[in-house]
């Protein structure tokens, strides 16, 4: 393994968290290890998004494309490094079936200043709505036929408001 | 060349994956599509929606006049809709 190029006295490279799973994450866990063996972490920000009962919802199916998808968020996960001055990135995407309550995605990002954190936590939820290959399918709670969510123009505005050039 | 389907497009093709092998014409994302909507009537549902079917080679995003070459990974799915 090629041991990283850093200079003694500056920060190393943040190296970003990326997983896709099923399994629920821990918010607190996932914080806290953000923020371990270091003082130079002065505020970390999050977003969890969370399945919401619309319509007689009675679950959110989400697919993904394995492989490519880890590679899409990573590469923005590195876009968000290299715009912002973070100490660290955190992105976990659940995919399968998520009833309302569940949630589906926890971005965190931390840095030693908040308007850098907030700012780039953001910017990734933004880019993950509309740049990474996956699928939300909505099954309710009646007997109605199930559908596929579609992609929204407000996503998409959100996103190109960033300018991102790795956004597809 | 291996295809890979997502989301309603598999659903509608009812396949995930198939390989297949095109003949040299198709040089192209948007020539693949109209050959691959020759390939049963499940494929012609599919790509009847070709303007919101998106595209990946070697997974990346790929737009309709990028190419597409004996080997490569491509994958036909709708616009995501993540997070």
């Amino acid at each position: 393994m090629p041991v990283a190029d850093t200079i003694p006295g500056q920060d190393a490279p943040v190296a970003p968290t990326i997983r896709v799973q099923e399994a629920p994450f821990d918010l607190a866990a996932e914080a806290a290890a953000l923020t371990a063996g270091r003082a130079d972490v002065g505020g970390v920000a999050s977003f969890v998004g969370i399945s919401r009962a619309d319509d007689g919802l009675a679950a959110l199916v989400l697919e993904h494309y394995p492989g490519m998808t880890e590679r899409a968020i990573a590469r923005i996960a590195e876009e968000a490094c290299a715009r912002w001055p973070l100490t660290g990135c955190t992105v976990i995407h659940r995919v399968g079936r998520l009833p309302p309550g569940e949630p589906i995605v926890l971005v965190l990002t931390a840095s030693s200043h908040r308007a850098a954190a907030l700012e780039s936590c953001a910017f990734l939820i933004d880019w993950l709505k509309t740049g990474a290959p996956f699928w939300k399918r909505e099954e309710f709670a009646d007997g109605r036929p199930e559908r596929w969510v579609e992609a929204k123009a407000d996503d998409d505005a959100a996103a190109a408001r960033w300018n991102a050039g790795a956004a597809a | 060349m291996r295809v890979l389907y997502f989301a309603w497009v598999r659903q509608r093709v009812g396949l995930a994956e198939e390989e297949v092998a095109p003949p040299p014409e198709v040089t192209d994302i948007a020539g693949l599509m109209a050959w691959l909507g020759t390939r049963s009537p499940s494929h012609a549902e599919a790509f009847a929606q070709g303007k919101q079917i998106r595209a990946a080679v070697n997974q990346e995003f790929a737009a309709p006049g990028d190419p597409v070459r004996t080997g490569d990974e491509v994958a036909f799915f709708p616009p995501v809709t993540g997070g």
